[in-house]
């Protein structure tokens, strides 16, 4: 190019210029030192760890500052092993960049791209190749190769069928049936309305044939919140205020964006926050989504009291809760 | 001849006549290996993945990998009684009854960390530098591919011991993988065996994480490595280097010495922190249970922008035909990642195509000297520091007495505006530093003294800088954009013209640069 400039002349290195371990005895002695202080170190080290494992216990206690309370037994198996790791390992680099020989050397590039000779032998090579293997005049081989190829793709799939039932409507339902009680988790006690204070928030899941051992997969979507307000305080039309209960709405507790818990109650504003992305839910406007990426209310339970007074679901929820999914009908 | 260089020399013997393998050890042990400080990230990768092997194969002695349900008795008191999975109980018996057991857990945590750190620095020096240039595309890919492997190892790996907060993660996980349209329900329950979160999940991705994707990483690890060691390391451009040389210390005994004590020292420091920094105490979360959350869920950083970008979507779902598909987590989980890690894996062609250039390079771009790749770059790195500040909104909130509808409206706003800002700014500031650069080769350095010249006038005195300083500042190549017609030689119009004109912009946007300084212009100035 024209405004290339070439003041210096680019084909040797620079001037090597020694360092003090090159010509000074003295320096060199004193480097050989310091690489032998840095290995013993690491020595120490190791005999720190091994020290710590076998006589220190593991309830004893001591007092750094900035960290407080450490455990002895941890700081010194960790302390000690990171010694006998890092000084090992300075004290190669510095033996290296005192004592070993600096010079640098050139070592030369070729163009990666092969001869042109090479090229055309290849390309007559893998033609012979292909030739020999006569596909093109063996229709019945071909054709035969193809089934077996396609078929033989299939049984690694099929094999990992049983990975998972299919879903069926399993996202889509829940215990909650018609009349089954709330019950408090923890605890598993029924609960009468007047059990409920104004401003009270309980967390609740269905009454099952086994309390005591609820799989995670129930888990992951019955749990449900009960808030009670005054009634005065609800903007809800008619059937959502059917819903409800003398001012206790329940809602499931399972974030309608990607199923966290939703676990904050704010008593003063009425919303209940999901910590996983921040979704807030105003409960006065039956979950109504005021803030976040979830876009959907979460879904509402139907309660109302059983014969003895204690708080049922009155009907199964009428859509799915948690996450969207691709079958959900969710209009 | 000693006795140890006799049995050197013999088993050496040995193995030559069976291997012939002399002449390729003598060859291979005076290969040169090219010096400079951001050379060293792609070695702290290497030595923290052999970290996380050792420190992972050590968990692996105590670690139960099953979600059966079983009641705590250990030694950690505040948990006693409890029902949890026996992935967790082993986890809490490795951090409270082996000894060293928690300095591996969390030497194997912060080994994960730093390892997913180095390999995002490591990219960003060979981006920056244009070490992905033909021929080196190959292991540009392959880099792309460990740092996907490397986010998803890291998810599988911080799920494993069943608390709570990686419980949250997996649930996150499930409802992404739900949110496919069409087949998403379905590959949800043959991942988890069922509903979520059932009781084959942690057995399953603890083949993963031990098994199969450590071995995928082993295999493209090695390939890369020999691919530097075949294609040769690239160097920055100085005096007597050349497209045509490396320059650099031999294998044997300089750089072994230095690489293999590079190893201990970052072993050394990862142990250090470990010994000192907490990380993970999943105690304090407790067992996992889909019903329950701590609040400031958190994932590690390396997953903390897609979490902060799954924050910051708008609300949106489209319900039709008795279908849901869910916009609000399909954009930021599947959609934006899918764009930027292909946009990564392909941008060495981009350049290539935009700029015309098919030739080999093995002297690295000094960032400046390329203003629109280092904007691009900058830019990039601000969309994802912005979706990393907006995954810590929360955390953010509480500590600096904001709302978090403050930081996310902030978040929402500056996804669209920030990056595009950096670009300008950074294209701006590598067209200022190239002048500079140009001042410098023209007029020396400034020294900051001050002569008064006869009449009055005072001017400042330059040193003049030397020749290696104005070899490297000259020996980078004049930008020039692709000249492309519309027209062919005989005035017919060439197909094409949109694709013709597209390529023309952006070969002038990537060409923008300060012309070089001519030798005319040097000899003026030394004339003067
Ligand atoms: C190459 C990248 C790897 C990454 C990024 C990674 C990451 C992680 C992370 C973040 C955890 C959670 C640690 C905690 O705080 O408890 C974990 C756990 C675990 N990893 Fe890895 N790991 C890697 C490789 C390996 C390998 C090669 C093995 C075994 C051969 C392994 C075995 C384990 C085991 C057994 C656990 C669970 C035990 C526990 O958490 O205490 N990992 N991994
Ligand atoms: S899961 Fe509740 S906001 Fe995302």
């Amino acid at each position: 190019m024209s405004n290339e400039l070439t003041p210096i002349d680019n084909s040797a290195l620079p001037q090597h210029s020694p360092r003090a371990t090159d010509v000074n005895p003295a320096s060199e002695k004193r480097a050989e030192q310091q690489v032998a202080i840095l290995f013993g170190l690491s020595a120490v080290g190791s005999l720190l760890l091994i020290y710590s494992y076998i006589f220190v216990k593991d309830n004893v206690f001591i007092f750094i500052p900035i960290m407080g309370n450490q455990n002895a037994q941890q700081l010194g198996i960790g302390i000690g092993m990171a010694m006998s790791l890092f000084f090992i390992g300075i004290a190669a680099i510095h033996w290296a960049k005192t004592l070993m020989p600096d010079k640098e050397i050139v070592n030369h590039r070729h163009e990666f791209r092969s001869s042109d000779e090479d090229r055309a032998e290849l390309v007559q090579t893998v033609k012979e190749g292909v030739a020999g293997v006569q596909l093109g005049r063996r229709k019945l081989i071909k054709r035969s190769l193809g089934v077996a190829a396609g078929l033989f793709a299939l049984p690694p799939v099929l094999l990992l069928r049983d990975l998972g039932p299919l879903p069926g409507k399993k996202l889509e339902t829940t215990n909650w049936k018609a009349g089954t009680r709330l019950l408090t988790d923890p605890g598993n006690r029924p609960i009468l309305a007047s059990d409920l204070e104004v401003g009270a928030v309980v967390q609740v899941l269905p009454a099952v044939a086994d309390m005591e051992h609820r799989p995670l997969s129930d888990i992951a979507k019955d749990p449900v919140l009960l808030i009670r307000l005054r009634p005065e305080e609800f903007q809800l039309d008619a059937q959502r205020l059917a819903m409800t209960h003398e001012g206790i709405i329940a809602f499931s507790k399972i974030c309608s964006h990607m199923g966290c818990a939703v676990a904050l109650y704010e008593q003063t504003t009425k919303h209940l926050l999901c910590p996983c992305h921040q979704s807030t839910f105003d409960v006065t406007r039956a979950a109504k989504v005021i803030f976040g990426p979830a876009a959907r209310p979460l879904p509402q339970l139907d309660i109302t009291v059983d014969a003895e007074g204690y708080l049922v679901a009155r009907a199964p929820f009428n859509e799915a809760v948690g996450p969207s999914f691709w079958e959900r009908n969710s209009q | 001849m000693t006795a140890t260089e006799k049995i050197v020399g013999n088993t050496a013997n040995f193995v030559d006549e069976r291997l012939g393998a002399a002449k390729w050890v003598k060859k291979s042990l005076n290969k040169v290996f090219p010096d400079h400080w951001t050379f060293m990230f792609g070695e702290v990768c290497m030595y923290s993945f052999v970290i996380l092997l050792l420190s992972g194969t050590f968990l692996t002695f105590w670690f139960d990998p099953s979600q059966k349900e079983v009641v705590y008795n250990g030694a950690y008191e505040p948990l006693q009684g409890l029902k949890m999975s026996a992935a967790y109980a082993s986890t809490l018996n490795i951090s409270f009854e082996i000894r060293g057991g928690l300095l591996m857990r969390q030497i194997h945590h912060w080994a994960a960390n730093i390892f997913m750190a180095a390999i995002v620095a490591h990219l960003l020096r060979v981006f920056f530098t244009g070490a992905f240039r033909k021929p080196r595309e190959f292991n540009w890919i392959l880099g792309i591919l460990l740092l996907t492997l490397g986010l998803v190892e890291g998810l599988l790996g911080y799920s494993l011991p069943d608390d709570l907060l990686s419980g949250t993660g997996l649930r996150i996980t499930s409802a992404i993988i739900q949110a496919i349209p069409v087949v998403g329900t379905y590959v949800s329950f043959f991942l988890f065996g069922g509903e979520f979160p059932g009781t084959d999940f942690i057995p399953r991705i603890f083949t993963l994480h031990i098994l199969i994707i450590p071995g995928i990483f082993l295999a493209v690890i090695t390939i890369h490595v020999m691919l530097v060691w075949y294609q040769k390391h690239t160097q920055f451009p100085g005096v007597g280097r050349t497209e045509k040389n490396v320059v650099g210390h031999p294998i044997l005994p300089v750089y072994m010495a230095k690489a293999g004590g590079f190893f201990f020292v970052v072993f050394g420091i990862t142990a250090f922190i470990s010994a000192v920094a907490s990380i993970n105490p999943i105690w304090l979360y407790g067992p996992y249970t889909p019903g329950q959350i701590s609040a400031g869920s958190q994932p590690d950083w390396y997953m903390g922008w897609l979490d902060g970008l799954v924050r910051m979507a708008p609300p949106l779902e489209t319900h039709a035909f008795g279908h849901t598909i869910s916009w609000n987590i399909l954009i930021p989980a599947v959609i934006i990642p899918g764009i930027i890690f292909t946009g990564m894996a392909l941008y060495p062609f981009i350049e290539s195509w935009i700029t015309g250039d098919k030739r080999e390079h093995h002297l690295l771009d000094r960032p400046r000297n390329v203003p629109n790749r280092t904007a691009l770059g900058v830019m990039s790195i601000t969309f994802v520091m912005v979706a990393l500040i907006n995954g810590g909104n929360d955390i953010i909130a509480t500590n600096f007495d904001l709302s978090i509808n403050q930081i996310m409206w902030f978040s929402r706003i500056g996804i669209f505006i920030l990056p595009p800002l950096a670009f300008i700014i950074t294209k701006r500031l590598c067209l200022s530093l190239q002048r500079a650069d140009r001042e410098l080769l023209l007029h020396g350095a400034e020294t900051g003294r001050l002569l008064r010249l006869p009449h009055g006038e005072f001017v400042e005195v330059h040193a003049p800088i030397s020749p290696e300083k104005a070899y490297q500042l000259q020996s980078h190549e004049q930008l020039v954009p692709l000249e492309i017609a519309d027209v062919d030689a005989r005035g017919v119009r060439r197909p094409g013209a949109l694709k013709n004109k597209l390529k023309r912009r952006l070969s002038k946007a990537h060409a923008v640069s300060i012309p070089k300084v001519t030798e005319q212009e040097l000899k003026e100035i030394e004339n003067h």
